[in-house]
């Protein structure tokens, strides 16, 4: 076949015409005989590749019983799995009959009669005895609509309590400490200048809502307070050069955990809001709309930090009822 | 021993069975079931199926079988998986993490990981299937689209795979926030802002879900049985009546000779069709195989518990979220205060009415095209791309923009690579995000006409012959192309017919006439089918 040098016979080529399945076999038909060229060929490599299959679980099987290294459970249960899967796929592509066949379309819809029937049944039948009792049918609905409000109380008003003022408040008081994640009181001493830690309210560190809504950034951003560029009012907020703000994006609520020291910025590596220290952590760029909420800071006659009071708004993102 | 023999009953011997038939044991059996619960009418229909052969049709399977892949490794992972965020001190093979307060969540997991036996290749392979499926449902369905296979009668089936997709991604998100670690957490609080600025009812809606406000410790089960249970039970429900109507409606398939609207061509069910899909049921689950072997995919014992307070850098969700973190990136800063209210619109915008939108339209979508070109018709044949220009190049548009939006969800990354300002960066993907799809619908609609213009785009090249002459000479001969592709260059269906239509349709080619109104998404083939 593949080494004639004439034009192409068309008599050679197998017939496209597509046939009807036929009903019962005749395997002289060329639409059932395999498409391949050379049969034997292709029934040699896919024997291959199902040996070569066998054998690649064959040596999962070993891998999982003497506890190889991952690498090896995975190539073997691959290899064998895309082997045999080839084999199978070519099996059906070359092997088995040509075609192609065709099949006709059933048309989809009905009668005409049986529609109306249909459509009868439902309207006439179904319709006249609830039509004509259209109490029933109010009494009935009212049940179900009634049913179907009140069976939503379970399946939603249990889920969680009512928000309330949750998310407008935090564990910051007036006077609470500030400690770090191990629970250590800060020492306005203990850090250098440009020196950012994350804090949380005297014993909160270990508690999630201490972890995920009292979470505030102490950054050391100058050595003594106070800070030239801040909000009016806020002169007082910044003893010895510290500042403490939210960690919580007022974008989407991710901590805002990146420190740009050379610049005083802190970035959130969610989506890159910036907020720069200096100014009462104002967003310089990015989709935050507020500033981060600034904690008043005081000092104690040992040198340690405490705040001066909460925070003065909700922290965080936006939501409706924030005022 | 002896006494054994005596108490048989006396075995039958092969003389005394009935005679099986010509068909042997099968044949038995198949006449059995039949006398019982008559399969053998709708069996030998089943069998006979055919199915055309095309590769894009191909994009389903890959669909469908990365699922099965879910399901099979999905069981195997909830024998070990514990959905608690009780806080346990995790002792085991992975040091670092030795002495370390975590959850049950995430100590399970990473038990699985390292201590189950192949615990990490079903873990990689349950991972990679899920960015796999959702990856086939997308290019599964822009062949549906770019082919018009979403066409009458086919609507409802457009609708039932856009919802598998949208359910997909959603359980695709859950499941990867499942193990507790510190990125999918922060995932999870950005859902959480994300339910929070849905205006009236966020923050109620936001508590419902997660049993309290942000952590709490009832989440972790509830996205478990989400994850195992409700999602995967509405998608399986979903993927059966996808497929009974595809089995219902028949495969469309693409105009070629003896290709009409009333017929199918291609391979029966049985045995072909069963073999070659049998077959790339192995292949797609080995393929998997072999990337969870070799491509490490989140390794969640280097990210580490969820704490949070805590936060990586660069932080990712997998890939079909990112078009959503993409437009939360480049949104401008908007929030309306007012009223004693808060309406965070830098978050409501992006990440609820956007795709809201875009799902929409989608939905919409063969409602919009059916009032726009009038074509109330049955259309079992393909549309090629560029013959509906409008159709392809909206189609281009809303995957450039979507496109555009998943590269917008790696501006630190890009700005990081290309030493360049993350300012600059976020602008010019702003831009990009506006001017893409205009980009993107012109330059395809311009294609398309080209290529309805170029006369031999698409048909099979002329035959000829090249001998050498005596004197040494080369001599080209056309030759008359073989019977069966002539007949398909001559008699080719219009596209689309009328399948009610009983008069022969007359033989128009079908690009011709397509190309004679090709303006006019739809329409042009409506006109040429003879009444």
């Amino acid at each position: 076949m593949s080494d004639h040098h004439d034009a192409p016979n068309p008599a050679d080529e197998p017939s496209r015409t597509p046939v009807p399945m036929p009903t019962s076999a005749s395997w002289s038909d060329p639409h059932l005989q395999p498409a391949a060229r050379h049969p034997e060929f292709v029934e040699r490599l896919i024997a291959l590749l199902f040996v070569a299959g066998l054998v690649s679980f064959c040596a999962f099987g070993a891998a999982y019983w003497q506890n190889w290294a991952p690498w090896a459970l995975g190539l073997t249960f691959g290899a064998g799995l895309l082997l045999v899967g080839t084999g199978i796929t070519a099996w059906g592509k070359y092997l088995m009959p040509r075609g192609p066949f065709v099949e006709e379309r059933h048309v989809l819809q009905s009668d005409s009669q049986d529609v109306e029937a249909f459509t009868n049944a439902l309207v006439e039948r179904g319709g006249t005895p609830v039509k004509r009792r259209k109490v029933l049918g109010g009494l009935l609905g009212a049940g179900m609509g009634v049913f179907s409000i009140t069976a939503l109380f379970p399946l939603l008003r249990s889920l969680g309590p009512l928000p309330g003022n949750t998310l407008a408040t935090t564990d910051w008081k007036a006077g609470t400490y500030l400690v770090d994640q191990n629970g250590k009181r800060i020492s306005q001493y203990a850090y250098a200048v440009g020196t950012f830690l994350t804090v949380f309210p005297e014993g909160w560190e270990d508690q999630d809502r201490g972890q995920a809504v009292d979470q505030t950034i102490l950054v050391h951003l100058e050595a003594e307070g106070p800070i030239e560029g801040m909000p009016a009012g806020r002169s007082t907020w910044t003893p010895a050069g510290y500042v403490a703000y939210s960690k919580i994006c007022t974008h989407a609520g991710c901590p805002v955990g990146l420190f740009e020291r050379e610049l005083g910025l802190m970035i959130c590596p969610c989506h890159q809001s910036m907020f720069k220290l200096s100014e009462g952590a104002i967003p310089i760029f990015g989709p935050a709309p507020r500033p981060l909420p600034q904690l008043p800071l005081a000092v104690d006659k040992d040198g340690y930090l405490y705040a001066q009071a909460g925070y003065d708004q909700p922290v965080g993102p936006g939501y409706w009822e924030r005022p | 021993m002896t006494q054994r023999v005596g108490l048989r009953l006396p075995s039958r011997s092969k003389k005394q069975r009935e005679p099986l038939g010509p068909y042997g044991r099968v044949g038995k059996a198949v006449e059995e079931l039949d006398e019982r619960v008559g399969i053998a009418k709708g069996g030998k229909t089943f069998l006979d199926k055919i199915f055309p052969d095309h590769w894009s049709f191909m994009l389903g399977e890959i669909a469908l079988y990365s699922f099965v892949v879910l399901l099979v490794t999905g069981v195997f992972l909830t024998l070990y998986y514990i959905p608690s965020s009780a806080l346990v001190v995790y002792h085991g093979p992975y040091k670092p993490l030795d002495g370390q307060l975590v959850s049950e969540a995430f100590s399970s997991t990473v038990a699985l990981s390292f201590t189950v036996r192949a615990g990490l290749l079903m873990r990689q392979m349950h991972h990679w299937a899920c960015d796999i499926f959702v990856g086939a449902i997308v290019l599964h369905m822009a062949r549906v689209f770019f082919t018009g296979a979403f066409r009458k009668p086919r609507e409802l089936n457009w609708t039932i795979g856009l919802t598998m997709l949208i359910l997909a991604i959603l359980n695709g998100f859950i499941g990867y926030s499942l193990p507790d670690d510190l990125i999918s957490g922060t995932g999870i609080r950005i859902a959480f802002s994300i339910v929070l600025s849905i205006p009236f009812v966020g923050s109620y809606l936001a508590f419902f879900l997660f049993g309290g406000n942000f952590p709490g410790t009832t989440l972790i089960p509830r996205f478990y049985v989400l994850h195992v249970l409700i999602l995967p039970a509405i998608i399986v429900g979903l993927l059966g009546a996808h497929l009974f109507l595809l089995v219902r409606q028949k495969h469309t398939q693409f105009p070629g000779p003896g290709k009409t609207e009333r017929n199918v061509v291609g391979s029966p069910m049985f045995p072909v069709f069963m073999a070659k899909t049998t077959g790339f049921l192995f292949m797609i689950a080995g393929t998997i195989a072999l990337l969870a072997t070799f491509f490490q995919v989140n390794p969640i014992w280097q990210f580490g518990q969820y704490r949070a307070s805590n936060i990586s850098y660069a932080v990712q969700p997998d890939w079909y979220m990112g078009w959503l973190d993409g437009a939360l990136r480049i949104m401008p800063s908007w929030e309306f205060v007012g009223f004693g209210h808060t309406i965070p619109f830098n978050v409501l915008v992006p990440a609820i009415i956007f795709p809201g939108i875009i799902f929409n339209i989608c939905f919409a979508w063969p409602a919009i095209e059916r009032r726009y070109t009038k074509d109330n018709l049955m259309h079992n044949l393909l549309d090629r791309p560029r013959d509906r220009p409008k159709r392809t190049a909206a189609g281009a548009a809303m995957l450039g923009l979507l496109f555009t939006l998943f590269v917008a969800s790696a501006t630190d990354v890009l700005a990081n690579f290309f030493k360049i300002s993350l300012n600059e960066v976020l602008v010019a993907m702003r831009v990009l995000t506006v001017v893409v799809p205009f980009i993107a619908y012109f330059v395809t609609y311009r294609i398309c006409k080209e290529l309805q213009a170029l006369p031999t785009a698409g048909k099979r090249k002329q035959v000829n012959v090249v001998r050498m002459t005596e004197q040494g000479e080369y001599v080209a001969t056309p030759v008359a192309p073989p019977d069966e592709v002539a007949h398909h260059e001559l008699e080719a269906e219009p596209v689309p017919g009328l399948i009610e239509d009983d008069t022969p349709a007359e033989a128009v080619p079908a690009r011709a006439a397509a190309s004679g109104d090709a303006g006019n998404v739809g329409t042009s083939s409506v006109r040429t089918v003879p009444r």
